[in-house]
């Protein structure tokens, strides 16, 4: 047998540890973020992040607030477009294509990769149906039976169906904020995505709606790759498979959930899971 | 629930029409970039215009004389400047008073069944057409006192003034944080006192800025003029009789079939525009300035910004 | 509007040390006269707020008694008459013509103008502020170019190129088959004098659209990319359903500046009187209310019926104006709060 050594420099930092070859060995990976940088202006948003994630399986980011775990699953999406002063580096690969590739609009990827924002933002003009199906419009799907099919399954596994079936032509903001919120999950899941980005989806919900929202993500990581960001780390052991914990705008470990929880490898990342800051 | 092979064709339903979609937004940005430019098309016009045609006509002597015989193209538009100058303060001598105490009341006292009425009809009264602000100011003053008045122009003009500064004040004094307010009252100040002294120093560069626009209104005004002050080619002799505007004498200069006259329209109209322009531009200036100024000046008080 | 604030902490620092040490000396003397005082200056600021209450009851008063001759003579004819005959002996008024034609001149200024401005609005409200903030002072700055000059530019310089590169072709093309475009085309005409007033109204509408649209919450903006929409098709899912009723506010706002507008029409609309005053042909002179008033109103006598009838038409534009600005207002005063815009030009 011979070795070969890669000529190449290594994009995982020495001073960090993420998992190495062991992590990598049989799994597919859906999305695969390197050296992945993120300024505003002058202010480093998140620096030199590379982070691969497995599909269909569940990955958390964890890490106390201002450490740019939102700022960096907006890249993932390139939602940064939008803030004009952002500007993003490196590269995330989503099925071996560049998402900041310049020649591919971001509407190519935005229909394989759902998002949940933080605070409910459903569209106050249209109905609940009308929510759940602007996405596929876009799509051209017009077909109403299949519009219809999809409404219900995308409202089922946001566990909102129950409470909307018998009006769904009824304005949004008329709904609840837990509501409004799993309506938001329900109309990014329509639209049929392969990845779903969230972004602390449970943080105005009830412990009941949350605790669903919790089986909707077991439940849907058999065929979606999952990405949630997340303040609470019970949330993050409970549903995911693999975490990230950030801190300052670094990438500080990441590897299973349970490691990470029971046997971190690094001291900071001890500390803030026993709590002793955050 | 739906199993994941059907969610898999669901996918395939999907059309392929991106590139129709991103198409379709391309032409719409297009349009809506063009749209800029055709309106950019006519200020750019107007101004290039104004000055090419404008300083032709520009020489002392015609900044500072009365016109000549109709259509020589001689003499100047001397009372026509004066006159706009003569009307623009006495307006501002009524409307600003007017108008700032107006402001007042409706940021100091407007918290009423009737200062909201104030406010609704301050802001219909903004837009009534201007040529009937000045049929009512015929109609009780130059009917009246039987002659044409500069006082009925100015009484016109300050009709069109008042409402704009009463607003700007009003918005300008809300800005002042209530705290202010509550430390002068701390202080055992009087109401007046405080927002004389206080909140008015305070207010300052917002309602400089409402006057300062409210005057640039004004002084493009013509249709009020026309039957008020009427116009003339003396220079300001009495209050009584007729005198003469920039507006005017641009209008009176387009109305004759003579080169001459149309060329001395266009250096009136220089002369109006670059008062007016003068005043829109320097105060937007100013205050963008002052913003920057003052939101930089206190990120840094606040620690927020020490690297300076 | 942080400026405010900062000069204000300036000053407010200054004002109140000094009026601290003189307040210490005379707090005895304040409390005594002030009670007084402030019922003074609470008295003089209802007064001057209150007035222009007094000036719109006042002014609507003179318009409706100083008329009230034409409306007696004429009665409701008046309003739907169109012949319009100021000579001794031979007195006639009819002001329908010159309804009609501030109605059609200011109707095709939006049809014009309102597009334009929804697509200014559009892209200023979302390019970066680097060029968003001057290219809106730009346009606005064509509110500030007095309505006279607009005139003067209209009659010696843009209609003469309009009549050659819009108006001859739309003429030799449709002249024949469409009614709109027939006439010999001469450039004192009502497509002229709306297509001048279309530009006047672009700064007031596209300023306070702009200002809709940036009040329309980020997050519904992004919910719409999340979807995969395209820049376009955000407007039409997030922004436009969200700023409707402030965007059809804005335009009614438009369509009352237009309305009352007397200058540059007076100079371009070629100001026919009577019958051929009603415009039947975008190529034919027609008149307005209010350029019926600025080009006859000087040498009307008081003595006959020809004043009366002209302050009667300037009470019709007046209601007209009142009727759109009030609703105009109460949309977008609906919509939210965005007045600045609005007071600024």
């Amino acid at each position: 047998m011979t070795m070969t050594f890669s000529p190449q420099k290594t994009t995982v930092s020495d001073n960090y540890d993420i998992p190495s070859h062991s992590f990598d060995a049989g799994k597919k990976f859906k999305m695969v973020a390197e050296n992945v940088t993120i300024r505003y202006g002058d202010v480093i948003g998140v620096q030199n992040i590379t982070m691969k994630f497995p599909e269909k399986s569940v990955t958390a980011l964890i890490g106390p607030s201002g450490c740019g775990k939102t700022t960096f699953l907006r890249c993932l999406n390139r939602m940064h477009d939008m803030t004009k002063s952002a500007k993003v580096e490196g590269k995330v690969m989503i099925d071996g294509i560049d998402l900041y590739d310049k020649s591919i609009d971001p509407i190519y990827h935005r229909r394989k990769v759902g998002m949940v924002f933080q605070k409910p933002n459903p569209f106050p003009t249209m109905s609940i149906y009308d929510n759940v199906v602007s996405g596929l419009k876009l799509n051209g799907v017009r077909d109403k039976k299949i519009l219809d099919e999809i409404v219900e399954d995308s409202l089922k596994m946001a566990y909102l169906w129950d409470e909307v079936k018998n009006n769904l032509k009824k304005s949004a903001i008329e709904l609840s904020g837990g509501q409004q919120q799993r309506l938001c999950i329900a109309r990014a899941l329509a639209i049929q995505p392969e990845v779903l980005l969230m972004d602390e989806p449970a943080s105005a919900l009830d412990p009941i709606a949350t605790q669903k929202i919790e089986e909707t993500i077991t439940e849907l990581k058999k065929e979606y790759t999952i990405i949630i960001v997340t303040h609470n780390m019970q949330q993050a052991v409970r549903v995911s498979d693999y975490t990230g914990f950030m801190y300052l705008g670094d990438l500080i470990e990441f590897s299973e959930t349970r490691k990470l929880f029971t046997d971190p490898k690094n001291e900071l990342t001890l500390k803030y899971v026993q709590g002793q800051f955050g | 629930m739906t199993t994941n092979e059907r969610r898999q064709e669901y996918r395939t339903l999907f059309k392929q029409n991106v590139k129709n979609r991103l198409l379709v937004d391309k032409v719409v940005r297009i349009v809506v970039f063009s749209c800029v430019i055709i309106a950019l098309i006519p200020l750019c016009s107007i101004l290039v215009e104004v000055f090419k045609n404008g300083i032709s006509a520009m020489s002392y002597e015609f900044l500072t004389t009365v016109p000549g015989a109709v259509g020589s193209g001689e003499g100047g538009i001397g009372p026509a400047i004066q006159g706009t100058l003569i009307i623009i303060g006495l307006s501002s001598l009524i409307g600003i008073p007017i108008g700032v105490m107006s402001g007042i009341y409706l940021s100091e006292y407007g918290d009423n069944k009737l200062a909201r009425s104030v406010r609704f009809f301050n802001d219909v009264f903004m837009e009534f057409p201007s040529i009937v602000l000045g049929i009512f100011a015929f109609l009780v003053i130059v009917l009246v006192l039987g002659h044409f008045s500069v006082w009925a122009g100015a009484f016109a003009l300050s009709l069109i003034m008042f409402p704009i500064v009463a607003r700007t004040t009003e918005e300008s004094l809300k800005m002042v944080p209530i705290t202010y307010r509550e430390a002068g009252t701390a202080l055992g100040l009087k109401k007046w006192v405080i927002t004389f002294r206080i909140v008015i120093t305070a207010a300052k560069s917002g309602m400089i800025t409402g006057i300062l626009l409210s005057v640039s209104r004004i002084g493009g005004e013509t249709a009020p003029l026309i039957m008020t002050i009427l116009g003339s080619s003396q220079f300001f002799r009495s209050m009584d009789v007729p005198m003469d505007a920039l507006p005017l004498n641009i209008y009176k200069l387009s109305q004759l079939p003579y080169e001459s006259a149309q060329l001395q329209g266009w250096g009136s109209a220089l002369v109006l525009i670059i008062i007016i322009l003068g005043i829109n531009l320097s105060v937007r200036y100013y205050f963008a300035n002052k913003t920057i100024n003052g939101v930089l000046g206190k990120l840094i008080k606040q620690g927020v910004l020490n690297k300076k | 509007m942080y400026t405010i604030h900062y000069i204000i902490y300036e000053h407010f620092i200054d004002n109140i040390q000094s009026r601290y040490n003189c307040v210490k000396k005379n707090t005895i003397n304040y409390h005594k006269q002030g009670g007084l005082s402030d019922k003074i200056f609470k008295i003089g600021a209802t007064i001057a707020g209150t007035f222009v209450l007094m000036i719109i009851a006042l002014l609507v008063f003179q318009l409706i008694s100083e008329s009230y001759p034409v409306w007696e003579k004429e009665g409701f004819s008046f309003i739907i008459g169109t012949d319009w005959n100021p000579v001794d002996g031979r007195e006639s008024f009819g002001a329908l013509p010159y309804i009609l034609g501030t109605l059609v001149v200011a109707a095709i200024a939006m049809l014009i103008g309102v597009p334009l401005s929804i697509g200014i609005a559009m892209f200023i409200s979302d390019a970066p502020s680097k060029i968003g903030a001057p290219l809106g002072m730009l346009v606005e700055l064509l509110a500030a170019v007095p309505s006279v000059i607009y005139g003067l530019w209209g009659l010696l310089i843009f209609r003469l190129y309009f009549k050659d590169w819009v108006e001859q072709p739309l003429h030799d093309l449709f002249g024949d088959s469409i009614f709109l475009f027939s006439g010999t085309p001469f450039g004192l005409d009502i497509l002229t004098a709306s297509v001048i007033l279309a530009i006047m109204i672009i700064p007031t509408v596209s300023a306070v659209s702009r200002e809709i649209m940036k009040a329309v919450p980020q997050q519904q903006k992004e919910a719409a990319y999340m979807l995969g929409a395209t820049k376009w098709e955000m407007f039409k899912i997030a922004v436009f359903p969200y700023s409707k009723t402030g965007l059809v506010g804005a335009s009614i706002l438009g369509l009352g500046r237009a309305v009352g507008e007397t200058m540059a029409v007076t100079m371009l609309i070629g100001n026919a009187t009577g019958i051929t005053a009603i415009p039947s042909s975008l190529f034919g002179p027609s008149q307005t209310t209010s350029s019926i008033i600025a080009n006859e109103f000087v040498e009307a006598s008081p003595a006959s019926l020809h004043l009366p009838a002209l302050i009667g038409v300037a009470l019709v534009l007046l209601l007209i104006a009142i009727a759109i600005n009030v609703v105009a207002h109460l949309l977008v005063t609906k919509m939210m709060k965005i007045k600045e815009g609005a007071i600024n030009n």
